[in-house]
């Protein structure tokens, strides 16, 4: 493999030798499979996602494989991050008496999108598994199915439809056009932008990374110098400002997870 | 190029169509870290955590029994003290008033020896002064029979007659004394 195909731009480019800066695109989310196992095409990102949850389910092995009633270091910390999401989203949301029964799945989902939103910070792997659609797009499909099946589950057929549609009578005339929005807006709307919140942040987010990570490398020449170090410090005020959005990002993903299934166990509106 | 063979394919995967693959895998990972969570590491952390409230609860609960204890043992030792010292106190006050009382006894016992004491001196002195009255009596009278007989040269002693004389004599001086005595 050349470095052009692991960097995926020309490393020999540089401002002033008569190369076009190598901007970052869409191209910059493609990665070729490096294997096929079973059908499938892996490529870098599901690699990444597989060691993700190898390191998340090893995190925890570690933490709470064997739990002692006065915790280690290791545990200690594992029991903070389970009780930020267990009392500081689930309770909060859904209730303690009500939640209870979904916070392993919110845990899970937390510490899932987390780690796939830190790739893009981690030295080597670097790239954010989430802002590919189709890792939201399963983690927001599965929160959709579980809010809709329990919506019917617990109000039945009819309850549940108008739950959903946010069913009141004393709206009147307006009722129908009311049913229609929810309809579009619960239904269609909630799970694409669920997914695509979390998508277009990560992607984002990654796109000026890699824009700051190339243009400091591609002004490496000359008097571009200069502009090379303050791209360079661009990347490092990224890459701190990013660490934040991940963790932002994986707490909104769950919170409306969250939100969507407490709006399910509710009695309509 | 490498980067216009990956520019063309960005082309056939617009970004918001998953990649199917992609979803599966991604779904697969996700049901690796919620099944081991799910299944066995959050159920034993849960059950340590219940034990851990458990545990502090019972301290809390040993702490407060304890704490009623303390309380009524301090209660009981605070009813002791003032028992005691109300005991104190009583004693305190018995002993006042049987010294007081013990004082008078003395005193009135000490007045009473003086009195003895002085009127026993009264009547010492009273028998002597009447013993040596007497004598002085019996003395004069002899010494003035001696004088007498001297004087008259003759014995006067053995007549009776001569006694009653001289009785009489002194009789007479003490009458006579009696009345200036009284005078003075």
């Amino acid at each position: 493999m050349s470095a052009d195909q692991t960097l995926a731009f020309d490393a020999s480019c540089h401002i002033f030798t008569k190369c076009g800066f190598p901007a970052p695109g869409l191209h910059t989310f493609i990665y070729e499979p490096v294997a096929t196992v079973a059908g499938f095409e892996i490529n870098k990102p599901m690699l990444l996602a597989l060691l993700g949850s190898v390191l998340i389910v090893g995190f925890f092995w570690a933490a709470f494989a064997k739990p002692k009633l006065v915790p280690g270091k290791l545990q200690m910390v594992g029991e903070a991050g389970y009780d930020f999401v267990r009392r500081g989203i689930v309770y909060e949301i859904i209730g303690k008496k009500d939640g209870e029964k979904y916070v392993p799945f919110m845990v899970s989902l937390f510490f899932f999108v987390w780690i796939m939103n830190l790739w893009s910070i981690i030295p080597l792997a670097q790239f954010p598994v989430t802002s590919l659609i189709a890792f939201p797009a399963g983690l927001a499909l599965v929160v959709y199915v579980m809010w809709v099946g329990l919506t019917f589950k617990k109000h039945g057929f009819a309850g549940g439809w108008k739950n959903i549609l946010g069913y009141d009578k004393s709206l009147g005339a307006i009722l129908p056009l009311i049913m229609l929005l929810e309809f579009f807006s619960n239904l269609i709307i909630r799970p694409f932008t669920h997914a695509v919140r979390l998508f277009a942040n990560m992607f984002a987010g990654h796109l000026l990374i890699v824009m700051f990570t190339l243009a400091s490398w591609y002004l490496l020449n000359g008097v571009g110098i200069v502009y090379a170090g303050a791209s360079f410090v661009m990347v490092l005020v990224m890459t701190a400002f990013e660490l934040f959005i991940q963790a932002v990002q994986a707490y909104v993903f769950v919170l409306l997870a969250c939100s969507y299934v407490q709006g399910a166990l509710a009695e309509h509106h | 190029m490498n980067a216009l063979l990956l520019a063309a394919a960005a082309e056939e995967q617009p970004p918001l169509i998953p990649h199917l693959d992609e979803l599966v895998i991604g779904l697969i990972a996700f049901v690796i870290v919620f099944g081991f969570l799910a299944k066995k590491l959050l159920p034993n952390i849960n059950k340590v955590l219940d034990e851990r409230r458990e545990a502090i609860e019972g301290g809390i609960e040993k702490a407060e029994s304890a704490q009623i204890e303390a309380q009524s043992v301090l209660e009981q030792y605070k009813a002791q003290l003032a028992e005691a010292r109300h005991e104190a106190a009583r004693l305190r006050q018995e002993a006042t008033e049987q010294g007081t009382a013990i004082i008078q006894e003395m005193r009135a016992e000490g007045q009473r020896q003086r009195e003895d004491i002085i009127a026993a001196g009264h009547a010492q002195i009273e028998a002597d002064r009447k013993s040596a009255a007497t004598a002085l009596r019996q003395d004069v009278g002899k010494l003035a029979t001696d004088l007498a007989g001297k004087l008259v040269g003759e014995s006067l002693e053995d007549h009776a007659r001569q006694s009653r004389v001289i009785d009489r004599f002194l009789d007479e001086l003490e009458e006579r004394a009696v009345p200036t005595g009284a005078a003075r």
